[in-house]
Parts: C-alpha cells; sequence; structure tokens
C-alpha cells in the first residue's frame, strides 16, 4: 500500500517539449514510472526526446489511458493546463508550476470543486511512492519505501527530511509535496487523512511553515481523527512578520500565521514536535521505537 | 508589492471609489500652491510604506497654504519610524496635500484573500480607524463578511448587505454599495493581494470617502500589470533587496550575522531556525532556487559580502540530482573573482559529494565543509564570532 501513486500510475506530461518539462519527464520514467507521454498544443502527432506528444489531455487518456498528469506549463497558461486535465477527467494532477496568479487559482480551484479530481500543488515537487512511482522533481535515489508517510510545503527541506530518513535505514510508504502557495489543491488534512487509512504507514513526518492556518486545522484533524504517531516541524520559527519569505504563501501578517501558535497546536495535538530541522530523522526514528 | 498612499488613490479614483481632493508635492513649496488650489483646509500626510503615520508625527493638519508649506518642511526629509517601519525609520520624500474632511463616521472596508475557502472576501466594519486585528481581537462580531463567487465575482446583493450593515441609508447607502462595487473591481482587475480602506468616512455634508487607501498587490501576477509595476518605488526597500531582486533571488536582509545561500525556501527558513539554535542570528534570508547554478552563486556571494555586517557565510544546499562537484567549482570561482575573505561553511548533499568536498579542501581558500545542517549551522555561528 501506499497513498496517491504507485505502479499502476500513468503520467501524462503537461508541457512536455519545454526545458523542465521534458528534463523531469525523462527522470520519472528512469524512476520507473510510467509516462505515456506529454501534451503541448499545437505540437500533437510529434514525439519529443522519445515521448509521443498530444494536443489534448484528452487524447493522452483515451488513447493511452492516462490517470495522472504532471504539470509544467508556464505560470501564465497553469491555471487552464489544471482545469484541462480536470474536464479530461484525469484522476490526480499535480502542478509544480510557480508563480501562478491567485486569482487564477480561486477560479481552478472552484472549477475542480465540480469535478472528481484531486490537485496536488501548485508550487510544488510532486509526490512520490519509493520503489514504484515518482511524479515530480524530487531526486529519487534519496528514497527508500518503508513506514514513514511524509508531508511538506515545502520542497528542499522534505529532501533533507527524507535523506535524514533514509540514512538511517528508515524508508518512506509515500512523500507529498502540497506546495507553498495561499492556494492548494490538497491540504494537510486531505494527506492526513490518506496516510491514516494506508495500511503501510505507521508514522507520519509533517512539515509546516509560517502563514496561514493549515497547520492548526490539521492540528484539529490529529487531535479528532490521526490515531498513529504524527513527527511536525515548522520552518520559519525565526522569519520577521510582513516579510514573504520565498513562497508566496510563507508570510507572517498581522501577527496571524506564526510558527510558535502553529507549533503550540499541534503539540497541544499530541504530536512529537521537533525544534530542530537537524534532528527530524532521528525523532521519527525514536517514535517508531529504533 | 506595496504603493503609496497617493498612488492607491489615484487607482480608486480611476475605478469610481471617491477619495478627498488633493495632490502629491516633494518640496514645501509644492505643497503651498497645491493648498491654494485645493482653497481649504488640508492635511499633508508623509507618504511612506507603512502605517501608523499619524502617531509618529507623519500626518499634520494645516488651516491655510503658509501652514501647509510650514508643514510639509518639518515632514518632509524627516525619518519617519512607526511600529511598521525598519528601527532607523523612513526618509520622507512626498507628502499627499489634500481637502481635510470634516469626519461624522468611522468604517472599515477591505477586499482580501480568504486562503481557507480559497475565495476572496469583502470586510467591513463600523469600527473603523483601528487596525484590523484589532477589531477582529476585541469584538469580533462587529467583522461583516461577504464572500464573492470564485467565479462570478460579487454581486450586488453582496454589496448592498455590507452597506447596510455599516449602518447606512439613503444616499449615502446608495454611495456605500457603489463604492463597494468598485473597489472590489479595482481589487480583481489589477491582481490586488489587499485593498483596504481604513478608515472610510462618511463626511459631515453626508458623503462616502476613502479617506485612507492600502493597495498590495500579487507578485505573481504583475508581469502583466504593467502599469503597476511602474508605481514601484525602490526607495522604501532595502537597497541588497532590490539589487538581489534584478538576479531573480529572493533576498530578505534580517539583523544578524551569519550570511546564508540555501536552495528551496523551506530550506532556506529552516536554515535561519538552526543558526538561531546554535547561538547565531542569521544575517539573511536567501533561496538561490532548487539548482544554486554557479551564475546565482556568484550573484548571491555579491548580495552577500555587500551587507557589512555578515561576518561568515553558511551555504546549505540539498541538491539531490545537482552535481556537488559543479556547485563547489562555482563557489570556488566565484570566491576568486570576487576576493572575498570572508569565511564560509559549505554543507551540501547531491552525487559527488565526496569529490566536491575534496575540491573545496584543496582550493586554499578558507572554506570549510560540514557533514549536516547542524554541524554547518555550529561552525559557521563559531566563525562570525
Amino acid at each position: 500500500m501506499s497513498i496517491l501513486v504507485d505502479k499502476n500510475t500513468r503520467v501524462v506530461v503537461q508541457g512536455i517539449t519545454g526545458r523542465e518539462g521534458a528534463f523531469h519527464a525523462a527522470r520519472c520514467k528512469e524512476y520507473g514510472t510510467t509516462v505515456v507521454g506529454g501534451v503541448t498544443p499545437g505540437k500533437g502527432g510529434s514525439t519529443h526526446e522519445g515521448f509521443p506528444v498530444w494536443n489534448t489531455v484528452e487524447e493522452a487518456v483515451t488513447k493511452e489511458g492516462a490517470n495522472c498528469a504532471l504539470i509544467f506549463v508556464p505560470p501564465v497558461a497553469a491555471a487552464d493546463a489544471i482545469m484541462e486535465a480536470a474536464a479530461a477527467g484525469v484522476p490526480l494532477i499535480v502542478c509544480i508550476t510557480e508563480g501562478i496568479p491567485v486569482s487564477e487559482m480561486v477560479r481552478a480551484k472552484h472549477f475542480l470543486a465540480g469535478t472528481s479530481s484531486r490537485l496536488i500543488g501548485p508550487n510544488c515537487p510532486g509526490l512520490i511512492t519509493p520503489g514504484q512511482a515518482k511524479v515530480g522533481i524530487m531526486p529519487g535515489h534519496i528514497h527508500t519505501p518503508g513506514p514513514v508517510g511524509v508531508v511538506s510545503r515545502s520542497g528542499t527541506l522534505t529532501y533533507e527530511v527524507v535523506g535524514q530518513l533514509t540514512s538511517r535505514g528508515i524508508g518512506q510508504s509515500s512523500c507529498v509535496g502540497i506546495g507553498g502557495d495561499p492556494i492548494q489543491g490538497t491540504s494537510f488534512v486531505d494527506i492526513l487523512r490518506l496516510f491514516g487509512e494506508d495500511s503501510e504507514t505507521r508514522a507520519i513526518m509533517m512539515i509546516g511553515e509560517i502563514g496561514g492556518t493549515a497547520e492548526e486545522e490539521a492540528a484539529e484533524f490529529i487531535k479528532k481523527q490521526v490515531k498513529k504517531p504524527v513527527v511536525a516541524f515548522i520552518c520559519g520559527q525565526t522569519a520577521p512578520p510582513g516579510r514573504r519569505m520565498g513562497h508566496a504563501g510563507a508570510i507572517i501578517a498581522g501577527g496571524k500565521g506564526t510558527a510558535a501558535e502553529k507549533m503550540k497546536a499541534l503539540e497541544a495535538a499530541g504530536t512529537t514536535l521537533v525544534k530542530s530541522p537537524a534532528e527530524m530523522g532521528v525523532t521519527v526514528g525514536k517514535v517508531l521505537g529504533r | 508589492m506595496k504603493i503609496h498612499e497617493y498612488q492607491a488613490k489615484a487607482l480608486l479614483r480611476e475605478f469610481g471609489v471617491p477619495v478627498p481632493n488633493g495632490e502629491v508635492a516633494e518640496t514645501p513649496q509644492q505643497a503651498k500652491a497645491i493648498a491654494e488650489r485645493l482653497g481649504a483646509r488640508v492635511v499633508v500626510k508623509a507618504q511612506v510604506h507603512a502605517g501608523g503615520r499619524g502617531k509618529a508625527g507623519g500626518i499634520k493638519l494645516a488651516d491655510d497654504p503658509a501652514g501647509a508649506e510650514r508643514a510639509a518642511a518639518a515632514i518632509l526629509g524627516m525619518r519617519l519610524k512607526t511600529p511598521q517601519t525598519p528601527s532607523e525609520g523612513i526618509l520622507v520624500g512626498k507628502v499627499l496635500v489634500e481637502e481635510a474632511s470634516a469626519v461624522e463616521r468611522e468604517l472599515y472596508l477591505s477586499v482580501t484573500l480568504d486562503r481557507g475557502r480559497s475565495a476572496h472576501v469583502v470586510m467591513a466594519s463600523e469600527a473603523g480607524g483601528m487596525e484590523i486585528e484589532e477589531i477582529a481581537a476585541a469584538t469580533p462580531e462587529k467583522i461583516l463578511r461577504e464572500w464573492a463567487h470564485p467565479a462570478l465575482g460579487l454581486s450586488d446583493f453582496q454589496a448592498r448587505r455590507l452597506a447596510f450593515g455599516l449602518g447606512l441609508a439613503g444616499e449615502q447607502f446608495k454611495q456605500g454599495a457603489s463604492l463597494i462595487r468598485n473597489l472590489f473591481a479595482l481589487y480583481l482587475a489589477k491582481d490586488c493581494s489587499l485593498a483596504e480602506i481604513n478608515p472610510l468616512v462618511v463626511t459631515k455634508d453626508m458623503r462616502v470617502l476613502a479617506l485612507d487607501a492600502k493597495l498590495n498587490f500579487d507578485d505573481n501576477a504583475l508581469f502583466r500589470h504593467k502599469e503597476v509595476t511602474a508605481l514601484r518605488d525602490i526607495h522604501e526597500e532595502d537597497p541588497l533587496d532590490v539589487e538581489a531582486s534584478k538576479f531573480g533571488l529572493n533576498y530578505i536582509k534580517l539583523d544578524g550575522n551569519v550570511g546564508c545561500m540555501v536552495n528551496g525556501a523551506g530550506l532556506a527558513m529552516a536554515t535561519m531556525d538552526i543558526i538561531k539554535l546554535a547561538g547565531g542570528e542569521p544575517a539573511n534570508f536567501l533561496d538561490v532556487g532548487g539548482g544554486a547554478s554557479p551564475e546565482q552563486i556568484e550573484n548571491a556571494f555579491r548580495i552577500l559580502s555587500s551587507d557589512p555586517s555578515v561576518k561568515a557565510v553558511f551555504i546549505n544546499v540539498f541538491g539531490g540530482i545537482l552535481r556537488c562537484d559543479r556547485l563547489a567549482e562555482g563557489v570556488i570561482a566565484a570566491v576568486k573573482k570576487l576576493g572575498l575573505r570572508l569565511p564560509v561553511v559549505i554543507r551540501m548533499e547531491g552525487t559527488n559529494v565526496e569529490l566536491g568536498k575534496k575540491m573545496l579542501a584543496e582550493s586554499g581558500l578558507p572554506l570549510t565543509t560540514a557533514d549536516d545542517m547542524a554541524e554547518g549551522a555550529r561552525k559557521a555561528v563559531a566563525l562570525a564570532k
């Protein structure tokens, strides 16, 4: 078991003829993911670096049974790409693109609500089920299969925790980057619920950051519904208020969204809090009795 | 991105949100001339990107043109210090001179994103003049909210509900409802992240006016608003932040002495945190991007080394796919090219780590390596002391 992606995942890459799209489509395929091809409007019928290219997502779904869309489309067209994938009935949409205007994500999210598709991201590294499928830009080789579910708003900080886990011989069931934007397709709560139901996941590592209230909502959910141990780290403990710390969503506004508030809520919910980002792996090990 | 009050008011006017008559001045003489044209009591307001101006002496009333000239002379050139400015204050280069209003009631109105609902929300309150956070803490029941439909926007009935909720009646109700609709239209059309009018006032002659205005913009949407980008005032930003943004680096200057250079925003924040845990203070937030290319490393070094308070640099890169030998090459080249004398601690993960470390060790430069981020932070903090 695992969550969201596995051996049966069939990926269509939107924006496959772009530099990033082509590069990462090849890396995903190397890892063992089934990448059926890509979509670039106007370039349908051609092949790009060995991948068939279609004009629409719908073609990839009808012809190749694509059940996952991985989006590298530039910000100006990315929200539309999300809606196209959802309209084509793709159940899982993973949007890597950073920098999509908020007002367009408001519309795209509303559009998704009327479909059965789930969006991961945008502005995220994607997700991976070690040994089965990598749908994203994370380095595959640092992962190893095992019992820890990882969920995070950050990219490289997720690699950091995975690196710490793997070096201690602790594997991961699935690792999901939900993204650093103010509007996200999938929240901490959604992923915590899936990890809670997943038979292979025995502990959960959650990495939050300053801004918004997603961590507080996660704490509320953990308290009520998560029976598995959760280890949590919040980055941005030293961030000054009012400044956007790289991620569009990472801003402490009007005294709200601070790391301290989030840590308090998570501690009260019974999670094991990690103060230092260097101790995430070792703490998960302790929780698992290693 | 933020803009000045006078710029925000020009946009409000363009979208049919009434504001007091006024113009911007850069000299006391200009302020006097504007007051003469207005022919009334005026208010002279410092134009800086920070709130709390009134209490800090940045807003003055004047009865006549000579008074306006004196007020402008006092405000222009002052370093305005408010709870929202850096400790050294912000130099005031412009004042807004506008007609003073006889205020009957002070209200609050804003539009922003409700992240929880993934929708734009219009907020209004009869408790104007206070910060919305104070209102929310003291009397949350006094804040009215209407969420705009994600595709259809704000409906007229919602604008009416807010206007009635603000206790507006008759002619003021009509003005208020129209003002709310127009403010929302501006917010959407210009991709604002915040459009706030505080206070929104009803005057003694029964007009509804935006007495103050704050517009912030979604940085991700600036590419399609050249007219908004043109309003950017780089004097309001830290010069190093401005320099960094030219290179597409995400940099924010802080107060400490350990410079950080990190790939990825989350890891960059975590690196600041671990420096603090190691007993030091980060000098900055700096995200060089996921790839940490040699050009970006060089640009980042240039920014970090131009901050005199930086005593040591901690480079923390988790690349994965990234080749550490290439990274080491980039670091060595940049340090040599810039003649950098600062001690540098490097922690990197990726392919060819050992080769990268060997290159750094043999470079003959003040470069130290660390095996993990805790060790790197400890070493950098020690070197900065």
